[in-house]
């Protein structure tokens, strides 16, 4: 499609992303202000992850898209399509085929590799935004490393539920400095932030761009009495019968049945492509998980 | 039809895809320092490499500052840039980006390091090196499984550097067609 600059977006636009990711990586889980552009489609969208996916592919790569881990809802299809018509990349649902991956709330349950690169969508990056509205406030906070307040909040789960209670966008600290919102991934996908990939995030409305280098230590906040918990819902997948992905529940009718199947799609194909048959499975792979 | 040896020539032949597979290579060395990336297609006015050259044109525009150190400034490269990228030329106590030898960007105290609460405003520096040298560190952080050997210019310059995270300025090392990155975050030993 030649109408369009390759990847969308003008070339000045680009270079200005381009910069702040490279600051991203060298000051991991510093979060970059950027002039985020308007892009044809509503903020809340992805327009963080798009951006940043446009600054970063090229025309070899192979682009995925999942949404909640999905390859084929409404918000994955489009930018998919998006990229398809505008960079002319070819576009893959298959994980361990992909060079680019945006993602929305979830990282793959496979292993990533070296020469892959995680695009988070983010909504709200300022992970003490809900603790302290003012963004003077909170970037003075991040400056002096002054991130009492989060355990506070976690503190306070405790002391209400018992437990922390925060499920997903659960803090982390990065490399031992800054305090940072992996987004709003469940926390069971926290661990696998130590990956070997790339990972960039982009927010959109919020104008801020941040990343995480291969290899960093990334640590969940919490107390030695209650340690942090990886946790999912305690199920093997209907389809799949994988015990180790994170599940999503499937409401079946009004009376109370219900299914857990792997929110992360394409592992849940390749499972049962590779022969692994569920409570609810069948033999016939083709069967969809709809 | 391009002349050679003007200030017209040596920019990409395809801007938008050959600056994707640059950053690529840029991005690719800011997030595993210590590991050279080749990196392709502009080619500066003489004595610049490939490298630095991509790296300027790839980063560059009006809105980015360039200091240009007395070993590489000259006449050819301020008329390069200017046509290829509109980078205001500045001291280097204001510059974004700053190309140069190694003893020539001396002393690392004069760029801008950030804030702490904007650390992203500081300087990256691009140095230009005739080859990639034997080690002479070893680095590990983010970016590293475990640790790497790397061929620094001035292990306690950088050490210091280090110190000053999360302020601190960047650096690209370029040689020929191929770049490695050093960014603040990584924690710098002497090779033993």
């Amino acid at each position: 499609m030649s109408d369009y600059n390759f990847a969308y977006l003008d070339e000045q636009t680009k270079r200005m992303i381009r910069r702040a990711i490279l600051k991203g990586l060298a000051i991991p889980g510093y979060q970059v202000p950027f002039a985020s552009r308007e892009m044809p489609m509503p903020y809340g969208w992805g327009t963080g992850g798009v951006q940043v996916s446009a600054a970063t592919l090229t025309p070899d790569d192979t682009f995925k898209v999942i949404d909640q881990g999905a390859d084929d809802t409404t918000n994955a299809v489009s930018i998919r399509k998006f990229f398809e018509r505008t960079a002319n990349v070819a576009t893959t649902e298959e994980t361990d085929k992909a060079d680019v991956i945006q993602t929305r709330h979830r990282i793959p349950e496979a292993v990533l590799r070296e020469d892959q690169i995680l695009v988070y969508q983010v909504p709200i990056p300022e992970p003490l935004r809900f603790l302290e509205p003012r963004e003077t406030e909170t970037r003075k906070m991040h400056a002096l490393e002054e991130y009492g307040l989060m355990h506070v909040k976690l503190y306070e789960d405790i002391s209400q539920h018992g437990a922390i209670s925060t499920s997903y966008a659960y803090p982390v600290k990065v490399e031992g400095r800054y305090v940072m919102d992996p987004s709003p991934i469940p926390k069971f996908d926290n661990p696998k932030m130590d990956m070997p990939a790339i990972q960039l995030f982009g927010a959109g409305r919020e104008q801020r761009i941040y990343a995480v280098p291969p290899y960093t230590k990334i640590v969940s906040l919490d107390f030695e009495d209650y340690p942090f918990e990886a946790s999912k819902a305690d199920h093997a997948c209907d389809l799949c019968a994988a015990k180790d992905s994170y599940l999503d529940e499937v409401i079946l009718d009004d009376q109370g049945n219900r299914m857990f199947v792997c929110s992360d799609t394409d592992y849940c194909r390749s499972r049962r492509a590779a022969g692994h048959v569920g409570r609810l499975g069948t033999k016939n792979q083709l069967e969809a998980s709809a | 039809m391009q002349a050679e040896n003007t200030h017209f020539a040596g920019g990409f032949t395809a801007p938008a895809t050959d600056a994707a597979h640059a950053f690529r290579a840029a991005m690719n060395a800011m997030a595993r320092p210590g590991q050279f990336f080749d990196i392709t297609g502009a080619q500066a006015p003489a004595g610049i490499s490939i490298a630095a050259g991509t790296l300027l044109l790839t980063l560059c525009d009006p809105e980015t500052k360039l200091f240009l150190a007395d070993d590489v400034d000259s006449e050819a490269l301020r008329v390069w840039v200017t046509f290829h990228t509109g980078a205001p030329i500045v001291p280097a106590a204001e510059a974004d980006f700053a190309l140069g030898g190694w003893d020539a960007l001396l002393p690392l105290d004069q760029y801008r390091i950030g804030t702490s609460e904007y650390p992203d405003r500081s300087a990256t520096l691009i140095v230009e090196q005739p080859a990639f040298g034997a080690p002479t560190a070893v680095l590990s952080g983010p970016g590293i499984k475990d640790q790497i050997q790397m061929s620094l210019p001035d292990v306690t310059a950088l050490q210091r550097n280090t110190l000053l995270f999360p302020l601190g300025i960047d650096l690209f090392f370029t040689a020929g067609s191929q770049v490695m990155a050093l960014p603040r975050s990584s924690q710098i030993s002497e090779e033993a």
